[in-house]
């Protein structure tokens, strides 16, 4: 096992996805709580996002079925959910986050729709990427 | 550490940090962040169980961190209660960094206000709100003998720009507005340092309360409060710093019924004035009188009318305790006011809630309680369920429930005081109020051009959902702040400030 070389991937993944501007600071931030009491902290929230965030994901795709949105609702639900992303790091997932609730603010269903899409998708990408990270990580 | 220890060899080490936030991530994160400042801490995910681990145990916490937007409790309103009930230091915190909501902050007293992601470092200095905090209340300790109500001035360590890891020092300036409202109010805001902290039971509340009371409103400073009660080892400082509190919750029950009252003016013509108070009134007396087991069942009817301002409750008559008890239970199961009271009522010592409370409090009064209550929307505030202590006695309703009733043209006047609007003394207000009582009346537009303050539905859901009459959870506390809540979420307009308890603003005139 080249540990070495596992250091450097790692480091080249996580600059990489910094670089396409995936992460931000809070992503360091919480590598520097990672320590021997917790070495595995960042994944460990990680995960624990994903898993509370798919829940806020399904209230909100139950929201954007019915007839009459309720923008009050989503701009409350994705607060949540930009707050959850926000606090991992997902830098571009919260920017997606900020323009569906400017779409909520204007009334723009169609709008809402499609960033939330366009949301979903970068969320899972963000999601695999990590994965891969991780696993790298744990080498 | 204790609560009560100035400061230990390790401190800021050991600092007991109580951390609220319903997102399970922030939550960890907060945790991790706050053990790695060597803080010892416990986290809950929803403000009822960080409000129970703080009654529980009410010198085991030095400071609460909460967030602002929580499913079952707006945060704002478990700072109040947290204010109220334990004077702890709170900090709040949201991904929300808007204006508003910073001032929101400010104005229901959160000593600090720090935008999600929060980061270690902003987490690394919140011990010094707790030192602050205990500094002034030394000092205030130290000064209890000069300044009574109207003299004292606002402290300087408490106007200190102090920066907080996490804003640039701005936030005092949220101290600085509030003295400036209070005027000559009393500025301490905390216990005593020296003294065991002092823990404003159902019944020591009702106590003050009924001082307050008999005093009158206009007359009801520390000093004589404290005389009345005359509960050994109580300070002054002590009622002091409770009296702030009260009249903050007043001020804000009386702010929120000013909307009301512009919302429904439907029903109160010229008394709406009256309504404003009575509807915060309600919220504490319901509370109180709730949690005090002590009110009559005639009492209870009038506060819930008062507090509920049901639609249901438009009758002019008296609630039966039948109808109390739906009205509580309106939307919330929890909320067994009248059923659940009444079993309280009769366990507790008999205090006279009715102490200076005229008693021909009549059915007109009553129904104006209704209306005045019935509008708003209740939000979330009410929390926990109905509990036997925490709550406020809220004797003054019917204080203000019959002041009101005689004195239409109250109406918050002074951005600072619940209501000064009468000359007649509102039991309710403070003493400070005094030079307002005499305005008070004429004095409503002046007032609200001054403060532009005005009372604002706290978060969007409750300023949109007027016809949200009852949230899901009701706790006894929470009658006083579903009241509040429920005259908030009546005011349409937003201010400058937009003070979620002060409404000052909507009073007719």
């Amino acid at each position: 096992m080249d540990t070495n070389h596992s250091r450097r991937q790692l480091a080249a993944m996580k600059q990489s996805l910094f670089d396409q501007g995936l992460l931000d600071e809070q992503f360091i931030q919480l590598e520097e709580l990672q320590d021997d009491a917790n070495p595995n902290f960042v994944e460990e929230i990680v995960t624990l996002h994903y898993r509370d965030s798919s829940r806020l994901i399904s209230s909100i795709e139950q929201a954007l079925k019915e007839r009459n949105l309720d923008f009050n609702k989503l701009d409350t639900l994705m607060h949540q959910f930009k707050g959850s992303s926000s606090s991992i790091g997902a830098k571009k997932v919260k920017a997606e986050c900020n323009l569906f609730r400017e779409y909520c603010r204007a009334g723009n269903a169609e709008g809402c729709m499609r960033s939330f899409q366009q949301l979903k998708k970068e969320h899972a990408a963000l999601r695999k990427k990590l994965e891969a990270y991780f696993q790298v990580s744990r080498v | 550490m204790k609560s009560s220890d100035a400061v230990s060899d390790q401190f800021p080490a050991g600092l007991r940090v109580l951390v609220v936030d319903d997102d399970p991530t922030c939550l960890m994160i907060l945790e991790k962040m706050l053990r790695t400042c060597l803080y010892e801490v416990t986290k809950c995910n929803r403000a009822e169980t960080a409000l129970s681990l703080l009654r529980e145990s009410k010198n085991g916490f030095d400071i609460v961190i909460s967030d602002v937007h929580m499913p079952d409790m707006d945060g704002f309103k478990l700072l109040e209660l947290i204010g109220l009930e334990m004077d702890l230091p709170v900090i709040m915190m949201s991904a929300d960094d808007g204006k508003s909501v910073v001032m929101k902050g400010v104005t229901h007293g959160a000593c600090d206000y720090l935008i999600k992601p929060v980061r270690i470092e902003a987490l690394k200095n919140i011990w010094q709100h707790v030192v602050r905090k205990r500094k002034n209340e030394w000092k205030d300790t130290e000064q209890s003998g000069s300044a009574e109500e109207g003299d004292r001035q606002p402290k300087a360590s408490d106007e200190a720009d102090y920066s907080s890891s996490a804003n640039e020092g701005s936030w005092r300036n949220s101290k600085k507005r509030r003295d400036e409202e209070d005027e000559a109010e009393e500025r301490d805001d905390t216990s005593t340092l020296k003294k065991p902290r002092v823990v404003w039971s159902v019944e020591l509340h009702q106590q003050f309360v009924a001082a307050v009371d008999q005093l009158g409103i206009d007359k009801a400073v520390p000093k004589k409060i404290l005389e009345l009660m005359n509960v050994p080892g109580l300070t002054r400082e002590n009622v002091a710093s409770h009296l702030q509190k009260y009249r903050l919750y007043l001020r804000r029950l009386n702010g929120v019924s000013q909307h009301q009252n512009n919302m429904n003016n439907s029903f109160l013509g010229p008394q709406e004035g009256t309504f404003g108070t009575i509807s915060s009134i309600n919220g504490i007396d319901l509370q109180t009188l709730a949690v005090a087991g002590q009110l009559p069942a005639q009492s209870l009817a009038t506060l819930q009318a008062a507090g509920l301002g049901r639609s249901t409750a438009k009758a002019g008559v008296p609630m039966p305790i039948m109808d109390q008890r739906n009205l509580f239970s309106f939307e919330n199961p929890r909320l067994r006011f009248g059923e659940g009271q009444q079993q309280h009522l009769s366990s507790s010592k008999p205090v006279n809630l009715l102490h200076g409370i005229p008693t021909n409090m009549e059915p007109k009064q009553l129904a104006n309680l209704h209306h005045i209550t019935t509008k708003g929307s209740f939000q979330d505030e009410v929390t926990s369920g109905i509990k036997g202590s925490g709550g406020f006695p809220s004797y003054d309703i019917f204080n203000e429930l019959h002041h009101h009733k005689s004195h239409h043209d109250w109406d918050i006047t002074n951005p600072g005081l619940t209501y000064n609007a009468s000359q007649h003394a509102n039991p309710l207000q403070e003493g400070l109020q005094q030079d307002n009582l005499q305005n008070a009346g004429q004095h409503l537009n002046p007032l609200l051009v001054d403060n532009s303050i005005r009372v604002k539905a706290e978060r969007i859901p409750d300023a949109s959902s007027q016809t949200n009459l009852f949230p899901e959870h009701y706790g006894q506390e929470d009658l006083m702040s579903a009241l509040l809540k429920q005259q908030e979420g009546m005011g349409p307009a937003e201010n400058e400030f937009e003070f979620d308890g002060y409404s000052l603003d909507n009073i007719p005139v």
